[in-house]
């Protein structure tokens, strides 16, 4: 089952996929009510707890920023603030000149989980969603890598359309990703890659915090993060899960 | 909505569960890394808020015991103020950002010691009931002023550092408004200021007591953790 958040009609309400009598993609409310895709505004599919997120969890990704091999994996935090739906924007500040995506498999937790060891780890996942991370690297420093200023701001990470149901993807560890920037496909990956698999990192971060339902783990992205201008639509995309579309824009529609 | 176990979690000062907190914004912190600061990995002193993260499982109150995981002798006390966010503060002036203040609390932001702070593992940071804090909420009101507090931290009654809030590198006012530039603070979220240098070890069977002028006292003890 795939569940979204969707604001409309002058409430929030969970919504279904439904395809309208047009022929356009749309959703459904509990209510029966349906509306096109672009009717509604997309919030993130949950309200999330902590945000636990993945640098350089794909082989080739380590690659390309010339990282070495690493004893645990690398893991920083990121608050609310930062997520935004489906269908969002995300600000480009005037100053910068890498600012990259960074499609990836996001785990959202069930089930409470401490000490769980790695087979049993897929049954405190709830389900998936797809995120978009964005980085810019202008602002990276070398302290508490990476900074938040870099990771966490404000509707910086795309996350959604969906929150799809763990039951409905049995493996997690064999999606395909791809982001196309603008029309043009510009990432792909696959999960099977991930240096630390969802299970694996599950009975890592459980090994010394608890999870709690709602808590989720973006669980990084592969090769290919390229520079997006003001302008571009950014469509994230994971078998199973859905197109995630975000645009970037200026500072102006922030008035700055 | 998120909820933790802490006394304090109630009206009008609802905990959100998201603390954040700066790092290296005590000079004394800061002039203890001397000329490291220009060499590898970190090349320069920092210029934004070094911030980070103590996710809603290290949340506690002062009674409950912190946990030293197997392996590690000591434990550093990050004796901190938290300023309480009470209004959405999102870009704020530095010259009107304490209306956006609640009120303050004492936040202990243990860690495991680390260096060096290039990528510190969330191991030192995150673990499970490493962020007490209490024993209430002050109302900003009543607190004359942010930047001239004095925290006091006991272990086992003897005083082992003091400190105070007017050596901040980014006072409250400005910290505020660097930190609400790019990351909206929301009701409830608690920002850390920054603990001062040295930090005062713990061990298995010791006490800490932190004391913030006007904000009370928040105690914790340590026990060995199993895992």
């Amino acid at each position: 089952m795939k569940l979204a958040r969707v604001a409309c009609a002058g409430a929030i309400h969970a919504a279904t996929p439904q395809q309208l009598t047009d022929g356009r993609a749309g959703v459904r409310l509990a209510d029966g009510r349906t509306f096109a895709e672009e009717e509604v505004v997309w919030l993130p599919p949950l309200e999330s707890g902590t945000i636990i997120a993945l640098g350089l969890n794909y082989a080739e990704r380590a690659r390309e920023l010339a990282f070495g091999s690493q004893e645990e994996p690398l893991v920083f935090l990121k608050g609310p603030g930062t997520l935004v739906g489906h269908r969002g924007v995300t600000r480009r500040p005037a100053d910068v000149t890498f600012m990259h995506y960074e499609c990836e498999l996001a785990v959202v937790i069930g089930r409470t989980a401490r000490g769980v060891q790695r087979a049993d780890a897929l049954e405190h996942v709830a389900g998936y969603c797809i995120a978009n991370d964005y980085a810019i690297r202008d602002y990276l420093e070398n302290w508490y890598r990476p900074n938040l200023r870099v990771k966490n701001r404000d509707g910086a990470t795309a996350l959604g359309p969906w929150l799809v149901d763990a039951a409905d993807i049995p493996d997690p560890g064999n999606l395909q990703l791809r982001t196309y920037v603008n029309g043009e496909l510009t990432q792909q990956g696959n999960t099977r890659n991930m240096i630390t698999g969802v299970a694996a990192l599950i009975e890592y971060l459980s090994s010394f915090m608890t999870l709690t339902a709602g808590d989720v783990i973006l669980t990084g992205t592969p090769e290919g993060a390229k520079n997006v201008e003001v302008g571009d639509e950014v469509v994230c995309e994971i078998d199973g899960l859905g197109r995630l579309r975000n645009t970037i824009v200026a500072d102006a529609v922030f008035g700055r | 909505m998120l909820r933790i176990a802490v006394p304090m979690d109630v009206p009008p000062y609802r905990l959100s569960g998201v603390v954040y907190g700066a790092l290296l914004n005590h000079r004394t912190a800061l002039a203890a890394l001397g000329d490291a600061v220009n060499q590898p990995p970190y090349q320069g002193a920092p210029r934004a808020p070094v911030l980070y993260i103590k996710p809603r499982n290290t949340l506690a109150a002062g009674d409950e015991p912190v946990a030293i995981p197997p392996g590690v002798a000591e434990l550093e006390i990050g004796a901190t103020l938290g300023i309480v966010i009470g209004r959405v503060a999102c870009r704020v002036a530095e010259a009107r950002s304490l209306e956006h203040v609640a009120g303050y609390v004492i936040v202990n932001d243990v860690s495991v010691p680390h260096l060096p702070y290039y990528r510190p593992s969330i191991r030192c940071k995150a673990r499970d009931g490493f962020c007490p804090l209490g024993p209430s909420v002050v109302a900003r009101t009543v607190v004359a002023n942010p930047d001239a507090l004095t925290i006091r931290v006991y272990i086992d009654g003897e005083l082992k550092l003091t400190a105070t809030t007017s050596e901040l590198v980014r006072p409250v006012a400005r910290l505020l408004a660097d930190v609400t530039d790019f990351m909206t603070l929301s009701p409830g979220d608690v920002l850390a200021v920054g603990a001062a240098a040295p930090a005062p070890r713990v061990g298995v069977g010791q006490h800490s007591r932190i004391a913030i002028d006007g904000l009370g006292v928040l105690e914790s003890r340590f026990v060995a953790g199993t895992a």
